[in-house]
């Protein structure tokens, strides 16, 4: 646990070191905000809620949270600093999760950062509340999800223009994994319930309900298993390939 | 202690290191010579953890570095090749980051800190970022963090590549002083610097010991007395 702290801090602390930190900020803010604004239409509904704000983060990080995730470990091999790290008195599942973990809070602080916009609904209705914290809560599972899926293909390249490319197309078809596009295509080649088991797969249905304010466990349980999942073949990745 | 029993490691068809054994008793400073591409890096990276023996096995300390690897590696202060650092840190966060990992605390943290800056001049540069600086200075940011925990195994990979010849002999005198007692294994392309500093020196090629004697020992079996000739002559397969 103290490991998995010290790895944490030192990532942390790293992307405030670079510039990296304020461009993404900035970027997801202004996107986040134009997205609402301009094509949500959030003044035009006339309805003090944030659904308008929400409805857009899958696609905002489907192109943001590979580009944070895909420095994790290519960035890593590219510089050679993974021998430092592995032959360092720490296990390869602290350092993980210590990464993961700093980039997740990383995107939190984003995230946090959007409160003026929870601000300006209570301002001008009164918005349920309850509602707003679920779909936040979803926001901040989802891109847990999609930053597991980031780091583990990270690992598998020094190329992080690779690593980005790759995470892009993975969390594309786990995000579109409900609807016909994805479905159509599987419904020629394999039997209904193992259709249905992938269209169970989709963030966007398990999404979509937290951002509706229905705090399913199962929906939690999902995002949860998913990260768990990604970070394990992760942690089996870096074992197997750390030194080529 | 280091003991390397009947190491191999295959890269694919590649054989790095071929069946080799060899002991370090502690006060022995141990150098690594070799051609490019003999396995000298391969058996250093074996020796810290970073690669897995295709066959054989290394103990550290006495612990087995695969199966124990956290202890062993908490023995053993590493430079690896070409000294990689995080960049956007500078001297002083990477120091301390190192110092946390190693689990230094209090007064003993202060001072081991204050002794590897010392002994490596790097307090002009402690808050620069670590990208910004020479390659010397990386390098001595390298060893600042391998020896920073006074570890009783000390694995240095090319200490010396892209110092300055005052710099060179600085590190080679750190070396010395911090030799008695501990296990230090460096490999090198300068073989002055075996001379200078090494108890022993094995001479490795193709993944197989070719050469295991003291310096002076090595040099005896040159006609011409040179230590340059001994590793041209082992090397290119004139005496074996």
């Amino acid at each position: 646990m103290k490991n998995i702290i010290i790895i944490f801090k030192r990532e942390l602390g790293s992307y405030f070191a670079t510039p990296v930190a304020y461009v993404f900020i900035v970027i997801f803010l202004i996107m986040s905000g134009a997205l609402t604004f301009y094509l949500g239409n959030y003044y035009e509904r006339g309805q003090a809620d944030l659904s308008p704000f929400f409805v857009y983060h899958p696609w905002l990080y489907l192109f943001l949270v590979p580009a944070i995730a895909m420095r994790l470990w290519a960035e890593e091999r590219k510089t050679g600093s993974i021998e430092l790290l592995m032959t360092l008195p720490i296990s390869i599942g602290q350092s993980v999760t210590g990464k993961f973990l700093a980039a997740w809070v990383f995107i939190s602080i984003a995230l946090l950062l959007t409160f003026p916009i929870w601000l300006t609904a209570n301002y001008l209705g009164n918005p349920d509340n309850g509602v707003i914290f679920a779909a936040y809560l979803g926001s901040f599972l989802m891109a847990g999800g999609f930053l597991a899926i980031g780091s583990c293909i990270s690992a598998m390249t020094k190329n992080q223009v690779i690593a980005f490319i790759i995470t892009v197309v993975i969390c594309f078809l786990f995000l579109l994994a409900g609807s016909p596009l994805v479905l159509n295509f599987f419904k020629a080649l394999v039997p209904q319930s193992i259709v249905d088991a992938i269209s169970s797969l989709s963030f966007l249905t398990h999404f979509t309900s937290l951002a509706k304010g229905v705090i399913d466990l199962r929906d939690i349980i999902y995002f949860v298993s998913l990260i768990g999942f990604w970070l394990y073949a992760n942690t089996i990745i870096i074992e197997m390939k750390k030194a080529d | 202690m280091i003991k390397v029993k009947n190491l191999s490691k295959k890269f694919g068809h590649l054989t790095a290191v071929d069946d080799i054994s060899f002991e370090v008793k502690p006060g022995e400073v141990l150098g690594f010579l070799g051609p490019n591409g003999a396995g000298k890096s391969t058996t250093m990276k074996i020796i810290t953890g970073f690669l897995t023996p295709t066959t054989g096995n290394v103990e550290v300390s006495g612990f087995d570095v695969t199966e124990q690897s956290i202890e062993a590696k908490k023995c053993i202060g590493y430079l690896p090749e070409g000294a990689p650092s995080y960049g956007e840190m500078t001297p002083a966060q990477y120091l301390e980051f190192i110092a946390q990992v190693r689990q230094l605390t209090g007064q003993n943290k202060i001072d081991r800190n204050r002794e590897v800056i010392q002994h490596l001049h790097l307090k002009k540069v402690l808050n620069q970022s670590i990208e910004t600086l020479s390659k010397g200075f990386k390098r001595r940011v390298g060893l600042a963090q391998a020896i920073l925990h006074d570890p009783d195994v000390l694995i240095l990979d090319e200490p010396t590549d892209g110092l300055d010849p005052n710099q060179k002999h600085e590190v080679r005198e750190l070396i010395k002083s911090i030799a008695p007692n501990k296990v230090i294994i460096i490999s090198t392309h300068i073989l002055s610097e075996v001379d200078a500093i090494c108890s022993r020196a094995i001479i490795i090629a193709d993944g197989k010991i070719l050469a295991d004697d003291t310096p002076e020992g090595l040099r005896n079996k040159s006609s011409s007395n040179k230590m340059d000739d001994i590793f041209r002559e082992i090397t290119s397969g004139h005496i074996s």
